[in-house]
């Protein structure tokens, strides 16, 4: 039997190695490019080829590495290049001719590129950093501290920043003095319902029955949600870390991470990730050289959404149809195969390790009382700064979007923000200085989910928004129960009816009804959320339904059975054609006085002359309800 | 058999055995409430009708029936204006999904649908919500069994029964409101090895399959 006491010492050894190779790097110039899916999205890989091939052409020395997403999505391609002279600065929005443009004025001559800079990433007296933007004054990254700063491929770039460290205190600790120390944290998990925990893995522990199983829920399906993602693209290691300390402490040696098919790259780095933690001893027989064994498998989900929903995620890992069961039992009593077994979100784990290295009171001084830790969430939709951001629980809405998030794209005027994706709710202008945590997001009539949040603006209809989220569940429901598969369908299409200009008076009535019914009815959560979208946006956007139903008019214009295309007569150019061709279907003439006309027959509303027109002239405009035109024309004249 | 525990239901006091579901304990005392989906002897209920809900003393929200363990000193009110408005509305939505042709249904008389709306006073026909009917076609391909699924109301007790007679032909196929009990490859049930049994058309509480006469 192998012996107790030497983790630290192997771990050391581990670290020294890991050090002495990740600080040859820093031999030569070593540029990093950000290759998560937002990265490569934007052109990363082509970026990194050109890079080694102007490295090539110029005859240069320099190290090329790809590391994950440091969360500014919004300026992908980001590049870091680390070389003498100046601090290690990031450029923005790099592409193929600005990358090759800045290594060679930087490697050769010594220009850093300011111009194309977005921060520097030490303190200096050159160029700014993060923390001289109001974003960066917010953020507070614990889980996604070394993203996009770490290679994801090599593990010993995370050992090399202390990684493994937590595990090699715990696997000298008793299982339960873990328990006690998440427990005292505070942690609740980020999965979207908060629940303690210590508590959770407590339950497990003390659950007959053995073995023990560890489910980590990567099955993100959220529209607009892409933290695991991130995560499991830029710093696996963290999440494989605070498995292996949660199979410590629940008595696992078995995990699983359900991560969903359609994130091959996430796959991809954590399969490869298991494979190299195993190589180091640190997962799988023996780790370190202790008598805890511990191994995960990766399973993947074949894209349901409600495979998310856990029960249904125990189907499918069984091998039946991912449909949800009633609880209790509750997972952590009769999980996987019967067994006790703790599923956690990705991010829930990737705490772990740092509360064990930092402590409980570390982490609870950081959020407030109840809702300790940090927020993290994508940022997606109408904002300036799209991106991936961890901020202190309690932050406001508010500072999140405006100042974190640079507001609103286009200088357009806030509208609503959708937290908590499909099962969230949409809150208002008026609720912007509410703070984000688990029970002031539910009590406000959202809810913090796993941490997708779509802001939306003026050109957004909430009727359409409300539709489109719930056109989402419908589809995604299992159909098992009564509630969610026949309530669902019909809360649907009432919503489409009133899009479509037929909606009737009674309809918010029955929609409320309905919605109440769905949410009190249905056997899973999926059922028990989809109605949230409707009656929030209900609640707080009720003039719009209104609109719709009384007046057949889209007060934002967009319902395209509610809008017309129109051509401002004292706008129009006249000898300017260029909305007559973009038209796809000749909706558009000259009349006598050769100002432009749309044929409402014959026009399908495909915007293209409103793109066409000049914006010096902007003539075309959409008007709700579509019998304005008629009005207009006659108003104005028009032949 | 297992401790006896005292439990009140709808303000009678009741012997039961422990760990057995209310819904079976309230129906062996005369106690009727709603239910489709479960059945007794199976191990696990599927609590996807959502038609037996209860109210439990100290929980905050009415719970399935068919999925509450009995335990000394639970007291349970089968009606309350909130369990009634949510049976209502259930029932309501399996009504506007349950092509309605009692006249000429051979459940008729005994069918369960029937059964619910005169214990709870409840209409056949749903007053706010329109029909979605399925619109999908009538299977009579298997001598002496007739299936419509556009009666269903997705139960599963046909499919549970067939899995029992050893043939295990019928299952569930496709999501949300397509969801469908089909057999395998969606053949038509006379080419999909039908032993021609009938149990299903027997465990069938709403005539969705019925034995050909």
């Amino acid at each position: 039997m192998a012996s107790n006491t030497q983790p630290a010492v192997v771990y050391a050894a581990l670290k020294e190695q890991a050090v002495q190779n990740r600080d040859k790097l820093f031999e030569k110039p070593l540029i990093m490019i950000g290759a998560a899916t937002c990265g490569r999205a934007a052109g990363a890989l082509k970026l990194v080829e050109e890079i080694k091939n102007e490295l090539n052409r110029l005859q240069l020395e320099a190290n090329v590495v790809e590391v994950g997403c440091m969360g500014h999505c919004y300026a992908e391609p980001i590049m870091v290049i680390y070389n003498e002279g100046f601090p290690p600065m990031a450029y923005g929005n790099v592409n193929e001719g600005v990358g090759a443009r800045i290594v060679r004025d930087y490697l050769t001559d010594g220009d850093p590129g300011y111009e194309f800079a977005l921060v520097a990433l030490e303190p200096n007296d050159f160029f700014p950093t993060f923390s001289d933007f109001p974003r960066g004054v917010h953020e507070n990254k614990i889980v996604l501290d070394q993203c996009g700063f770490i290679d994801p491929q090599n593990i010993e770039h995370y050992i090399a920043t202390g990684g493994y460290s937590a595990l090699v205190k715990v696997l000298e600790a008793d299982p339960g003095e873990i328990i006690e120390t998440v427990k005292a944290s505070g942690l609740r998990g980020r999965g979207g319902a908060g629940f303690p925990t210590g508590l959770k893995w407590e339950t497990c522990r003390n659950a007959g029955g053995s073995p023990k199983y560890l489910i980590c829920n990567a099955d993100e399906g959220d529209p607009g949600a892409f933290m695991d993602r991130t995560i499991l693209e830029s710093t696996p290691h963290s999440l494989l870390e605070g498995m292996t300390i949660a199979g410590r402490a629940v008595g696992s040696e078995k995990g699983y991470i359900y991560i969903r098919a359609e994130y091959p790259l996430a796959v991809e780095r954590i399969t490869q990730a298991v494979q190299q933690a195993r190589e180091k001893g640190l997962l799988g027989e023996n780790i370190l050289g202790t008598d805890f064994s511990f191994n995960i498998e990766i399973f993947q989900g074949s894209g349901a959404f409600v495979c998310g929903e856990e029960t249904a995620l125990l189907a499918s890992m069984e091998g039946r149809a991912g449909i949800p069961t009633h609880k209790p039992p509750f997972p952590a009593d009769a999980g996987l195969w019967g067994k006790p077994t703790v599923i956690n979100n990705v991010k829930s784990f990737s705490y772990v390790p740092h509360i064990m290295n930092n402590g409980a009171d570390w982490f609870k001084s950081i959020g407030t009382e109840k809702n300790p830790g940090t927020a993290i969430f994508a940022l997606a939709g109408k904002i300036e700064n799209t991106g991936l951001v961890e901020v202190p629980m309690s932050t406001t809405l508010n500072e999140l979007i405006f100042e974190v998030g640079g507001g609103i794209a286009g200088g357009k005027q806030f509208k609503a923000v959708q937290i908590g994706g499909p099962s969230g709710g949409c809150m208002p202008e008026s609720a912007l200085e509410t703070p984000i945590d688990f029970d002031s997001l539910t009590e406000a009539g959202a809810m913090m989910g796993s941490g997708g949040m779509v802001v939306l603006d003026e050109d957004d209809c909430m009727v359409e928004i409300a539709r489109y989220f719930l056109d989402f569940t419908q589809k995604e429901s299992c159909g098992k129960c009564t509630f969610c598969r026949l309530g669902t369908k019909h809360m649907l299409d009432i919503l489409e009816r009133i899009t479509k200009g037929q909606g009737r008076p009674e309809d918010i009535d029955l929609l409320m009804e309905l919605a109440a019914r769905v949410k009190e009815g249905s056997l899973c959560n999926l059922g028990k959320t989809a109605p949230n979208p409707v009656l929030s946006t209900i609640r707080h956007f009720r003039d719009e339904y209104d609109a719709h139903i009384n007046e057949g008019r889209c007060p934002s214009l967009m319902c395209k059975d509610l809008i017309a295309y129109y051509i401002l007569p004292d706008k129009c150019e006249r000898s300017c054609d260029a909305c007559v061709g973009s038209c796809p279907v000749e909706a558009i003439f000259s009349n006598e006085d050769r100002i432009k006309v749309i044929d409402q027959e014959k026009c399908v509303k495909c915007d293209s002359c409103k793109v066409a027109c000049p914006p010096q002239y902007a003539a075309v405009v959409k008007l709700s309800p579509p019998s304005e035109v008629a009005a207009r024309e006659q108003g104005e004249g028009v032949k | 058999m297992g401790k006896q525990v005292t439990i009140t239901v709808d303000g009678k006091t009741i012997s039961a055995g422990e760990g057995e579901m209310l819904l079976w304990t309230a129906l062996d005392n005369d106690i009727y409430i709603p239910h489709l989906c479960s059945e007794r002897n199976e191990k696990e209920t599927p609590a996807s009708c959502r038609l037996c809900f209860v109210e439990v003393a100290g929980r905050p929200a009415p719970v399935p029936a068919c999925t509450l363990s009995v335990s000394e000193g639970l007291v349970v009110k089968t009606r309350s204006e909130r369990v009634d408005a949510l049976v209502a509305a259930g029932f309501e939505l399996l009504m506007s999904n349950h092509r309605l042709d009692c006249k000429n249904c051979p459940a008729n008389g005994k069918c369960e649908l029937q059964r619910i709306a005169k214990a709870r006073k409840l209409r056949l026909k749903p007053k706010n919500l329109p029909i979605l009917d399925k619109g999908l076609p009538v299977d009579d391909s298997a001598p002496g069994i007739v299936y419509d699924p556009n009666k269903c109301v997705l139960c599963g007790r046909c499919i549970r029964a067939c899995r029992r007679s050893g043939n295990s032909i019928l299952g569930f196929t496709s999501r949300g409101f397509e969801r469908v009990v089909a057999t395998f490859g969606d053949l038509p049930l006379g080419e999909s090895g039908c032993q021609g049994c009938s149990d299903c058309a027997e465990a069938c509480p709403v005539g969705a399959l019925s034995k050909q006469a």
